[in-house]
């Protein structure tokens, strides 16, 4: 199968979805000529002119107003947020707004919008743009959440949330644009909802998520090398979550690590694990742990930031732990 | 220092903050390029007028808040360039102890608030410290500099209604240069700038951004007119970006022509028209000039070296300044 990058995935994935549904547009800041910063859009207003690749002002709380406004009146606007953290200037219209109206209208009116933003830190860009932020709109009701771990899963999972009826956060990892994955030619969609069981193990389940995909198949790699089966799986979406597939292999392997890029508390993690221990304690042999990125900004020294995520190594470290039975701090 | 600029040690002054902002960028941009830099920055070369001008007219007690493109604010206001390439290379002994980077440069000693990473970021900021001013009795000016493109940013109507109605000693300075990243500011800004501020009764200038003696002249006087309850102002500085939008734009021409650029830079330079006053004016002969020139570079070349050699933070400060009151977070 051909290999290409996330950044060609995604451009794709709009570039197909605009040709099946006049009713798609994009809109952003720099997202025409430039292509975004990422260059992630190249070509597409070269195809779809400026009135379907809109570029706006640096007005964030306005274009995604208009998006809202656009998606109730019977368009599909996939926003562009440049940056993940530029999310707090747009959550009231995303979460007051568009979170809210098909419930607040008796399922009368719908918003099926895209935010196509991003997350992950270890770029050296401080703390205003490195920020994880997918658990913040992943507590809102009204909001799904799509966190492709690869090119694969970003294509399928964004012509999916084009088609969805609903307001969709989609987060991609900025450090993964230039990563290569197989990509298949013929048109293919990933439902939400379907973890993807990427490593079969029988010692102990690596639940990631995007980023931190990755850092569990390494860590996979790590504990293979030691004799310790790691099973590891991407939920792909964390609303919905596919809560049947991480109870499975946490009854089948009795012990769970949840790892993503987002800080430890009061995040992914801690709902992931939460609900393990809900519906599965009985066939656990050790406390479900969890690691997020340190709950601090995150910061510009490279000295500093590299610490503040979670490594393969790290992963595997405390997998042995749960292996051997040795408690765990739990701070 | 707050008077108008009439004396040869205040011309000098001026002449040698902004030689000393464009040396530090050369180097900033040295550092990138040959990967000594983590991450990226945005070089003000060519915009040097707009702070050192502005700055000359402030005291130390008086407060600025900055953008991205903060270096020439940084300098300008007072900084040193030992702590400055320590913050840049994320060095334990940068203004920020390496946690902030080139996009969080901080200077308390000096009233620079801070760099601000995202658009606009700083407008409540510096109209807050306006505000305190007022409220206190205190006589402190303080200066907010933006972008054209931070012009779209609704937060700067909602500050400026509250500026006027309250009549705070705040100066809205609008740099303008031309470009919000890769777009030119008549595409993404409608009307004219000015009367925006004019709408809510805020007196509004525009003073040309490459001339010293211009930009310092008016600051000099609405500074003072702040301080006796007389502001808010605004002024717009038509100005000039030398690089990219950041050390990584190299390629632009699809946005900005070189004939333009170098349009600018011969015909329109801040320091070169300076130099040729002072001269003209028999402020400094050539020679002295030169030798100002050399004892600049000689200083920015010994600050990189000191920098380069620094050391990082420990790793135990990742965890510290997340609370006033609390050491280490994680402890
Ligand atoms: C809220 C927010 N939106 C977008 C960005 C990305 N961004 C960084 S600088 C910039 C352009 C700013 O243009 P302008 O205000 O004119 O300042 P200049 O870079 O020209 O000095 C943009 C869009 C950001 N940092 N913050
Ligand atoms: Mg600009």
């Amino acid at each position: 199968m051909r290999e290409i990058t996330l950044s060609k995935a995604v451009n794709e994935a709009l570039a197909e979805e605009m040709r099946r549904d006049e009713t798609v547009f994009i809109i952003g800041e720099d997202v025409a000529e430039a292509g975004t910063p990422f260059k992630v859009l190249s070509g597409l207003v070269e195809e779809f002119g400026t009135q379907r690749v809109i570029d706006t002002p640096i007005a964030e709380p306005g274009f995604m107003g208009l998006a809202v406004g656009a998606a109730m009146t019977g368009a599909r606007p996939v926003v562009d947020l440049m940056f993940g953290d530029f999310l707090f200037l747009i959550m009231d219209q995303l979460c007051n707004q568009a979170a809210k109206i098909h419930y607040m209208s008796g399922g009368k009116l719908n918003v099926p919008l895209v935010v196509r933003t991003n997350l992950g830190a270890t770029r050296r860009s401080a703390a205003q743009h490195s920020q994880s932020l997918h658990a913040l709109v992943a507590h809102i009701p009204g909001l799904k959440v799509a966190l492709p771990s690869s090119a694969y899963e970003a294509k399928g999972l964004l012509k999916t949330a084009i088609r969805d009826n609903n307001p969709v956060v989609i987060f991609e990892d900025k450090l993964m644009y230039n990563d290569k994955a197989p990509v298949p030619e013929e048109e293919y969609l990933i439902p939400f909802g379907e973890a993807a069981v990427l490593r079969d193990g029988t010692d102990i389940t690596l639940i990631g998520t995007s980023s931190m995909v990755q850092v569990c198949q390494k860590a996979a790699e790590i504990l293979a090398a030691e004799g310790i089966s790691a099973e590891v799986i991407d939920p792909r979406t964390i609303v919905p979550l596919d809560e049947a597939a991480l109870l499975k292999s946490a009854r089948k392997t009795s012990r769970v690590i949840v790892v993503d890029e987002g800080h430890q508390s009061f995040g992914i993690t801690g709902e992931i694990a939460g609900r393990i221990n809900e519906k599965a304690f009985y066939h656990l042999d050790a406390p479900v742990l969890r690691m997020g990125a340190m709950d601090v900004p995150v910061p510009f020294s490279p000295a500093l930031e590299d610490i503040t995520v979670p490594t393969p190594e790290a992963v595997a470290a405390n997998a042995r732990k749960l292996m051997s039975g040795e408690m765990i701090d739990a701070a | 220092m707050a008077d108008s600029k009439t004396n040869t040690e205040a011309y000098l002054r001026m002449y040698r903050q902004m030689v000393r902002i464009r040396t530090f960028e050369d180097n900033a941009n040295q550092l990138y390029l040959s990967a000594k830099m983590p991450g990226l920055t945005h070089m003000y070369s060519g915009e040097e007028a707009v702070a050192v001008g502005i700055c000359e007219a402030l005291t130390d007690n008086d407060r600025i808040t900055s953008t991205h493109r903060g270096h020439g604010h940084c300098v300008a206001k007072g900084a040193e360039f030992q702590q400055m390439f320590c913050e840049l290379l994320g060095k334990e002994e940068g203004y920020c102890r390496g946690k902030g980077g080139s996009m969080h440069i901080a200077d308390q000693s000096h009233g620079n608030l801070g760099a601000n990473a995202i658009v606009g970021g700083s407008m409540g900021i510096a109209t807050g410290a306006a505000l305190r001013a007022k409220m206190q009795g205190a006589d402190d000016v303080t200066v907010c500099f933006f972008g054209d493109g931070a012009t779209a940013q609704g937060l700067l109507y909602e500050v400026m209604n509250m500026a006027a109605l309250w009549k705070l000693p705040v100066i809205y300075a609008c740099e303008n240069n031309g470009y919000s990243e890769y777009t030119k500011t008549d595409e993404i800004a409608a009307g004219k700038i000015t009367a925006r501020a004019e709408a809510f009764g805020i007196e509004a200038f525009e003073v040309d951004g490459q001339d010293v003696l211009a930009v310092n002249d008016l600051a000099t006087k609405l500074v003072a007119r702040a301080r006796k309850g007389e502001g808010p102002f605004f002024v717009e500085l038509k100005t000039y970006r030398y690089h990219g939008h950041h050390v990584g734009d190299i390629n632009r021409e699809y946005y900005r022509s070189k004939e333009e650029e170098q349009d600018w830079k011969a015909n329109r330079d801040p320091i070169i028209r300076f130099r040729s006053w002072l001269v003209e004016q028999g402020v400094a002969s050539e020679d002295e000039i030169e030798a100002m020139n050399a004892e600049v570079k000689a200083d920015a070349a010994a600050a990189v070296d000191y920098a380069i050699a620094a050391k990082y933070p420990e790793a135990h400060e990742v965890d510290m300044h997340v609370f006033t009151d609390i050491e280490h977070v994680l402890a």
